[in-house]
């Protein structure tokens, strides 16, 4: 109980450390949020059910009002903004991520996590940020489809470090990926 | 950790939590089923409520709203390539009332109305005898670890540097999660050796 309860409460304060680093180069020097990173890492390393916990943990503190999202911002205005509906789908992504890591048990732990990674932090994400954005600007689904695209090479590589952030964890330390005890 | 709230006392500062979040959601779902006209009106009205605060918080308000430009600027291409310019209006407006009124709310509500709004709505799960202890101090834990778990990325990135020219990238990441997780056990420990978190269950071991 105190275990989980901790682990929790420490993936979200990484979440919002992931975000308050400022510019953490990911890749070619493109500065890209690592924030949206931590929320597939919540889901790939506590497994579903903790890593959904720990994504609406977070979600709770910025409701509260503390400026914990990438950029300084949040509050109640992160639940209202144009890209809100990804923010609001941030612990579906966690649980689908965290279930796709429990269940899939072959092939190489880099690869099962990555593909999770582009399912729930992308396909399932980027649904619920597409619909939300449809509802802001007034847009058909497919015109805001076309208008997320633009976030697509960036949560790629974010997935792809996911899968190799996630096995480098698992090699030095099995016991701490908690999606596979 | 600082909140969002703002320095500048207002009188929406004294209004209860329940009451602002009560007239937010109304207000907000009224946005979206409003005439454009009637938006216009309303974001105004909105304009008129950050200005009854003071000049230095209508301006500290502007500078929230910055992170919608992107978007202004897409709807404005948009309906100007399409000649929609009155639907374009309704749609920009709509955007701005919608956050700024959201960020009124932040602004004008301390963190401790916040967590008490919070612990309100959790009540029905305590009637169901489930503990929010857990969620309480799980709160506390984020406010209190999320500091340190910035400084620990940052000495590793230090210490990244101080043995490589390229820049530190997300090859900290791994060592931060580490780290985090081992806090975690640290601290789980720590809560277990003080009775734990749920010390109106009788435990059986």
């Amino acid at each position: 109980m105190e275990r989980n309860m901790t682990r929790i409460a420490l993936f979200a304060a990484l979440i919002a450390a992931l975000g308050l680093i400022p510019s953490l180069t990911l890749a070619f020097g493109v500065p890209i949020t690592a924030q949206s990173m931590g929320v597939m890492l919540a889901g790939a390393i506590l497994g579903a059910r903790r890593g959904a916990l720990a994504v609406l943990l977070f979600m709770a503190l910025v409701a509260l009002g503390l400026p914990l999202l990438a950029g300084g911002r949040g509050g109640l205005g992160a639940f209202v903004a144009p890209t809100s509906g990804f923010f609001l789908g941030w612990p579906v992504a966690a649980f689908v991520i965290g279930l796709i890591v429990e269940r899939w048990r072959t092939g190489p732990l880099a690869v099962t996590v990555a593909m999770a990674s582009i399912i729930g932090g992308i396909v399932v994400m980027y649904g619920f940020g597409i619909v939300g954005m449809s509802i802001a600007l007034n847009k058909t689904l497919a015109e805001c489809a076309a208008l997320v695209t633009a976030f697509l090479p960036g949560d790629l590589i974010k997935a792809v470090l996911t899968g190799l952030i996630t096995q480098a964890l698992a090699r030095s330390r099995p016991a701490s990926l908690l999606s596979r005890p | 950790m600082i909140s969002l709230t703002s320095p500048v006392e207002t009188w929406a500062h004294r209004i209860p939590a329940g009451a602002k979040l009560l007239a937010l959601s109304i207000a907000t779902l009224a946005l979206f089923l409003l005439e454009p006209f009637m938006i216009a009106v309303a974001t105004l009205a909105v304009a008129v409520l950050y200005l009854s605060a003071g000049l230095t918080f209508a301006a500290q308000g502007l500078r929230h709203l910055r992170m919608l430009w992107p978007f202004l600027l897409l709807i404005a291409v948009w309906h100007g390539v399409t000649g929609q310019a009155q639907a374009g209006a309704a749609i920009a407006l709509r955007l701005l009332a919608a956050l700024a009124l959201a960020n009124f709310v932040t602004m004008t509500t301390r963190l401790t109305d916040m967590i008490a709004i919070m612990t309100w709505l959790l009540a029905p799960l305590r009637r169901l005898g489930l503990s929010t202890r857990a969620v309480e101090l799980a709160i506390a834990m984020v406010l209190r670890f999320t500091p340190m778990l910035v400084e620990n990325g940052q000495r590793l990135a230090m210490s990244w540097r101080a043995r490589s020219r390229r820049r530190p990238g997300w090859r900290i990441v791994m060592p931060m999660a580490a780290l985090a997780l081992d806090d975690a056990d640290h601290v789980a420990e720590a809560l277990r050796a003080r009775g734990g978190i749920l010390p109106d269950i009788h435990r059986r071991n």
